[in-house]
């Protein structure tokens, strides 16, 4: 486990420098660092003095290395837009993105479960007919459909949720603010939670109900109804179990389609989260921010990655084994 | 083939053509059994030949500025009161027809999500043919390289590409190859998908006596790997290939939406989806509402064909 642990690790780390590479590649490309500071009316003198100054015209890797170092102390560069600290601005807007991506991880883990085991167990049943008939719908619409389609129905039709924004938060600590002890922040959040959840929610439903049924057909499955053991120790017990090691494979695989959803929910319900604010900063062309996005991101998504690959090799004895191998 | 049955007419006359056969045989008759895949088919093929016909059938040329009046914007469809005649879906924020834009946009999403998944097919049917025909080392560097590929997801790959793609040229040549960016992002994001299903196939067939037959006659691996291995993968590639397009389809109107796809003066459904976005809370909801409809239905049939596919076919996808 320890070897496992200590080469993912490092597959992580080259990750993430390829990540910074990249964003690297980019800050030198996209946009002029030296007119977002001193405009057009400038000497051609004064501003190759200045590229001195600032080591733009250093070699390639001298730059990177500098960059990587700047970044290492959590120095992205200044944004163009704010004139704060990039990395200050996005850590400013994370608490909204991630309280929404938790409201729909609510939503998807609470739901998904009941609902997958309930259809497997029960599939002839008109409930479980309607739940899949629904899935599939809701597998079919967009996300930013959905969600257009709710502030439709439900904020200009209905009126019973605003359509926009936050609402009123608590200040909990440092950049944290929370919508979840209010009801109005309450209000404001629930929408946008079940927009992000509106695809992963039916996706991972019959994902469970098809590993689930493939489960209860197994020996030990059968084993156990023989033994006398009550069904729902069966079901939820014995049988969820192996369910559930398809599901944390497809989950770490979604941590990446979750990053771009939250970008379509932010910019419809103008969240302000990341998401809604790298779409600014592209419009915008606010490199450093960008960039600083990409870097962020990236290293959420990787670590995030890391953890789930570990607690697979965790729960999954034969697949540690195997990997080890290769 | 053609030369070989005109030489042997008693063969002809005995064998149904191959699309007959397929009629007759399993696929046919749980087709005729099940209703939902009927009434998608048609609802697909009644979308396609709409979309295809779209110069056609239009009463009007939403591409062409002479024929847009923006005096005509905000029309609300026919059943509405205060709809202007001849405009029976009404009219969106620029004045165009939004039954013309509609046919127009439909064929540009369809046009797009098809070539994509060409795309993807092609990269990620070659890559598995020869990862899993030639095996060893550039099989784990070409399967490695799908992993890598598979957990960063399309959508997110393609927000990031085409955002700086956009910022780096300007969104006035962006929207001019905003076309070929789509399908090319779309398309390579997504090889992974068929490459595994491949690979899945060749290393289960290679190893059987047919293959090694060829191989003594002196086939080269283009050859086998193409002619001789490709067919036997063939169904799951065409199960994939249903769901694929059905997706290559969301990607593009969720890309469209945020401004990063089709321009609005050459709509897509997901960019007239995105232009009545802002007249929503005016309650002009037909130019958001109705070709958002459109896409769903689209999107909905071509994923309830692909679990028809599924069932019949019934391969054993590689699940990972």
């Amino acid at each position: 486990m320890f070897a496992y642990l200590v080469k993912r690790v490092f597959q992580a780390i080259a990750v993430m420098l390829v990540i910074s590479l990249i964003g690297f590649a980019i800050q030198g490309n996209l946009g002029d660092p030296l007119r977002e500071l001193v405009g057009q009316s400038v000497s051609e003198e004064v501003r190759q003095e200045l590229r001195d100054d600032l080591g733009l015209n250093d070699p390639f890797l001298v730059q990177y290395w500098r960059f990587l170092g700047n970044a290492l102390q959590g120095d992205l560069g200044t944004s163009y837009f704010f004139k704060e600290p990039a990395v200050d601005v996005i850590l400013k807007k994370l608490p909204a993105t991630l309280e929404l991506v938790f409201g729909a991880t609510l939503i998807i883990v609470g739901l998904s479960v009941p609902l997958g085991v309930y259809t497997a167990i029960k599939p002839n049943s008109w409930i479980s007919r309607a739940i899949m008939a629904i899935s599939i719908i809701g597998i079919s619409i967009p996300v930013f459909l959905t969600a257009i389609l709710m502030i439709y129905l439900f904020s200009v039709e209905l009126g019973w949720a605003p359509s926009f924004g936050r609402g009123e938060t608590v200040h909990v600590i440092g950049y944290w603010d929370t919508n979840f002890l209010t009801v109005d922040g309450w209000a404001h959040i629930i929408m946008p939670s079940i927009a992000l959840s509106s695809i992963m929610l039916p996706m991972f439903i019959r994902l469970i109900r098809a590993e689930m049924m493939e489960v209860l057909q197994s020996e030990y499955v059968r084993f156990a109804k023989a033994k006398g053991i009550a069904p729902w120790r069966i079901y939820f017990v014995h049988a969820l179990k192996n369910t559930l090691l398809p599901v944390i494979t497809v989950g770490g695989v979604q941590i990446g389609t979750m990053v771009a959803y939250t970008i379509l929910t932010e910019t419809v319900f103008s969240w302000p989260g990341m998401g809604s604010m790298f779409l600014e900063a592209v419009n915008r062309v606010d490199t450093p921010l960008i960039v600083a996005y990409l870097i962020v991101v990236g290293f959420i998504f990787v670590v995030t990655n890391t953890i789930v690959d570990l607690i697979y090799g965790l729960v999954n004895p034969t697949v540690k084994l195997a990997r080890l191998g290769a | 083939m053609t030369d070989q049955s005109a030489e042997n007419p008693v063969l002809i006359a005995r064998r149904p053509s191959r699309l007959k056969e397929i009629w007759q045989g399993n696929i046919g008759y749980s087709f005729r059994r099940n209703p939902v895949a009927i009434v998608s088919l048609a609802v697909f093929v009644i979308i396609t030949a709409l979309a295809l016909l779209a110069p056609v059938l239009a009463p009007f040329d939403p591409y062409d500025p002479a024929s847009i009046d923006i005096m005509n914007s905000e029309y609300p469809p026919a059943w509405v009161d205060g709809s202007l005649p001849g405009f029976w879906l009404g009219t969106d924020d620029q004045g165009r027809d939004l039954w013309s834009t509609i046919l127009y946009g439909t064929r540009l999403s369809l046009m797009i999500g098809l070539c994509a998944v060409v795309v993807q097919a092609f990269l990620g049917i070659s890559i598995g043919l020869i990862s899993g025909y030639v095996g060893g080392r550039t099989d784990s560097i070409l399967m490695r390289l799908a992993d890598i590929q598979l957990s960063f997801s399309t959508l997110m790959v393609a927000i990031i590409f085409l955002a700086l793609t956009q910022a780096l040229f300007g969104s006035e040549v962006f929207a001019q190859y905003a076309v070929f960016f789509l399908i090319a992002v779309i398309g390579v994001a997504e090889w992974p998908q068929y490459a595994r299903t491949v690979r899945a196939t060749v290393l289960a067939e290679k190893k059987k006596e047919y293959v090694d037959s060829v191989r003594v006659l002196g086939f080269g691996p283009g050859r086998i790997m193409v002619r001789h291995i490709l067919p036997n993968s063939l169904s799951p590639i065409f199960v994939i290939s249903t769901v694929q397009v059905a997706n290559a389809i969301i990607s593009e109107a969720s890309l469209s939406f945020l401004g990063l796809g089709m321009p609005p003066s050459q709509p897509s459904l997901g960019s007239l989806i995105s232009a009545g976005f802002d007249y929503i809370l005016s309650g002009s909801w037909w130019i958001t509402v109705i070709p958002g409809v459109v896409l769903v239905v689209l999107v909905l049939v071509i994923n309830l064909l692909g679990d028809w596919v599924r069932d019949v076919l019934n391969p054993k996808l590689y699940k990972g």
